[in-house]
């Protein structure tokens, strides 16, 4: 199947886009969806490993089983709320 | 009350405004703003990206963390996204209740927790070059293993 993934950030501007698709095996895990990423976006580099995964909003884990129809996106490290 | 990502100055008058009501004898208000030196080089203006739809989720999440661990209901939290010259605010938080002490604790708590799990990311612009900044060490406490896999 193929998912649609947002990406922000440092990934977004390395891979030179805000959403890419990626072409997965049927019920795959996030674990599953962040291989297949590193596979097909090398672009995006080592920075993956210390990504973060959300799923309709909400941070997931690795096993967490992802559906067609899903909002995916890659979450770099976070850094909001200036310099304080 | 309201938990926003905009893209322009954050107005803070109209943000204590809209926490304050007739019960309240103290208002906390926190602005993150940027700042010219950081680790050692000179920033010359920041850039802030978001994942909206999620980030304004998440800053809402927070607002009930509050409710539930301060017992103040009347707070508004901005995050401003795009380039930002040095000394504008990146985010102001603003805590309405009765007595100070809820207020200080609850805003400080708020841009502790939105540090760590709300989907902001800054770039720091220097002369000769660019970084995105990322978490240094800790990642979020809400980490992937204990919110994920519930479905």
């Amino acid at each position: 199947m193929t998912m649609q993934v947002r990406l922000f950030a440092s990934f977004r501007q390395d891979v030179g886009a805000g959403r890419v698709e990626v072409t997965l095996e049927d019920s795959p895990r996030v674990r599953d969806l962040l291989a297949a990423l590193r596979a097909q976006y090398p672009a995006l580099g080592p920075g993956l490993a210390s990504a973060m995964v959300a799923v309709n909003l909400e941070y997931v884990g690795p096993d967490y089983r992802l559906h067609e129809d899903d909002e995916v996106a890659i979450i770099p490290p976070v850094s909001g709320g200036g310099g304080a | 009350v309201s938990f926003k990502i905009v893209d322009g100055p954050i107005d803070v008058a109209a943000l204590n405004a809209e926490v304050l009501t007739d019960y309240d004898g103290a208002i906390c208000t926190f602005q993150g703003v940027a700042r010219r030196y950081s680790r050692g080089r000179e920033v010359v203006h920041l850039e802030y990206e978001a994942y909206p739809e999620m980030a304004e989720r998440k800053l809402e999440e927070i607002g009930e963390e509050l409710r539930v661990k301060f017992g103040v209901e009347r707070v508004a939290i901005h995050h401003r996204t795009g380039v930002l010259e040095i000394g504008e605010a990146s985010v102001a938080i603003a805590v309405a209740s009765p007595h100070r002490k809820e207020a200080f604790a609850a805003c400080q708590y708020a841009i502790d927790r939105l540090k760590q799990v709300v989907p902001i990311w800054k770039k720091e612009v220097w002369s000769n070059g660019e970084q995105w900044i990322g978490w240094e060490g800790t990642p979020p406490a809400e980490a992937p293993a204990a919110a994920g896999d519930r479905r």
